[in-house]
């Protein structure tokens, strides 16, 4: 009896799967508007490290150590139960979409920093010998350069990032983790929903990075 | 947060140590394994590490952690919260270890393991004294990032019912509801024990540099 509840049950499979999968817009939706904020915020939290102000500079460090070296599961609490103390109640995704951007800003500010002291000096003294405004030269000249070698790095992340998601289920989203283990909880069937689960991030996730692959050799950086 | 409330907290950090450490014990050998048959040129050892490492990495490390927890238990295999999570985490942290490991590998150039195999050296050996002691430099700094990751990735065990750091957390928010004072505490527990973590890797890797005129003719 209980090897024949536990054989994978196609029919059930099947019957699930349009449910399970459509959660995967919810889960594709956060993953992109957290990516986004955080390729705002790590570049925000690169440039306050790098402040004249000793203050700002230690300050934007401290934050980016906290948020690299602790747990997401963590974060996205603080961010759906104690955010609420002090009146910033939000809906569980835009939390969830808040908790993985911010912890990625932390990521990103890293990979900024990377491609920032990777640029030539040569490139600044010009800025300045030619008047740019310090607008100006990161907008045309430190930007466009920076930003094309972190293409492949952003990839990872991205990927990276979207295999989070399913923490989310944990603050009541229903994405894909959260809407498989609500169909399990009403049917008692778990093999099949938390398989097409890993299924489909499986393929998602191994498709992204041949893709990423192949922007790592587009951008292979020439010795 | 008081003293007691803090008492209950750090009481529970030994059960997110022994996740984590056993996690490790798990992952370590698996990510050298893995890792070295995936730099291997047999084929009947390079397609099941290449599976193995493809599947782990590529679905989520919460989904496998639900997987030995919930769907292994039908089939059989009914494991103790403590190792369903070790297991999980263990074989997760694995796959990412292989790659580190196999790109750690590929990384010494071919001339030593020629040169070695030249001076009549088996293949063991050569893996032994000449490969792996090179490897281990470019290694380190991923696998630093990754025993990072491990220790937070603990908190997931939070989800199976084991009363870990994140936890014992929750459960105290619920007898004292002050739930600021107790998450950002959580948060700087986890932060400071991944500190020593930190030290721990840096000195790993000043210890294992080899000098450049060392390395290079």
């Amino acid at each position: 009896m209980i090897l024949a509840t536990a054989i994978f049950d196609f029919h059930y499979a099947l019957h699930i799967a349009p449910t399970i999968l459509y959660a995967a817009r919810i889960t594709l939706l956060a993953t992109v508007l957290a990516f986004l904020f955080a390729m705002i915020g790590g570049l925000m939290l690169a440039l306050l490290r790098r402040s004249r102000w000793f203050f700002v500079r230690w300050t934007a460090m401290v934050c980016i150590e906290l948020l690299r070296n602790t747990p997401l599961l963590i974060q996205l609490y603080i961010v759906f139960y104690v955010f609420p103390f002090y009146g910033l109640t939000l809906s569980p995704m835009v939390c969830g979409i808040l908790g993985l951007g911010i912890q990625y800003s932390a990521y990103l500010s890293e990979v900024y920093r990377a491609g920032i002291e990777n640029l030539q000096r040569g490139q600044w003294e010009a800025c300045t010998a030619l008047g740019f405004s310090s607008r100006r030269t990161w907008r045309r000249i430190v930007l466009p350069q920076i930003l094309p070698p972190m293409a492949p790095v952003f990839g990872n992340y991205v990927i990276q990032m979207f295999k989070d998601t399913p923490l989310l289920a944990t603050i009541t989203v229903m994405e894909l983790l959260g809407t498989a283990l609500n169909d399990a909880s009403h049917s008692f069937r778990y093999v099949e929903p938390i398989t097409i689960v890993g299924a489909t991030f499986l393929v998602l996730s191994y498709s992204s990075s041949i893709v990423v692959r192949k922007l790592e050799r587009k951008f292979a950086v020439v010795h | 947060m008081n003293q007691d409330q803090l008492h209950l907290l750090l009481d529970a950090v030994p059960t997110t140590l022994e996740v984590f450490f056993l996690s490790l014990v798990f992952a370590v050998p698996l990510a050298l394994l893995a890792g070295l048959a995936r730099a291997s040129k047999v084929r009947v050892l390079r397609w099941p590490a290449g599976i193995y490492i493809e599947v782990f990495r590529g679905t989520s490390v919460l989904v496998q952690v639900f997987f030995v927890f919930y769907v292994l238990p039908l089939y059989g295999v009914t494991l103790s919260p403590l190792v369903a999570g070790v297991v999980a985490l263990g074989a997760n942290f694995g796959a990412y270890g292989g790659e580190v490991v196999r790109a750690g590998v590929l990384s010494v150039s071919r001339d030593q393991r020629e040169g070695a195999l030249v001076l009549g050296m088996g293949p063991l050996l050569v893996m032994r004294r000449v490969i792996l002691p090179q490897a281990w430099s470019p290694m380190l700094p991923p696998a630093g990032n990754l025993l990072i990751d491990l220790l937070k990735a603990t908190a997931l065990v939070s989800l199976i019912t084991l009363t870990d750091l994140t936890f014992a957390g929750q459960e105290l928010i619920q007898t004292t509801g002050n739930v600021t004072g107790i998450w950002l505490t959580v948060l700087v527990i986890y932060f400071l024990l991944s500190l020593p973590l930190r030290g721990f890797v840096s000195l790993l890797e000043r210890l294992t540099r080899i000098p450049q005129s060392e390395r290079t003719p």
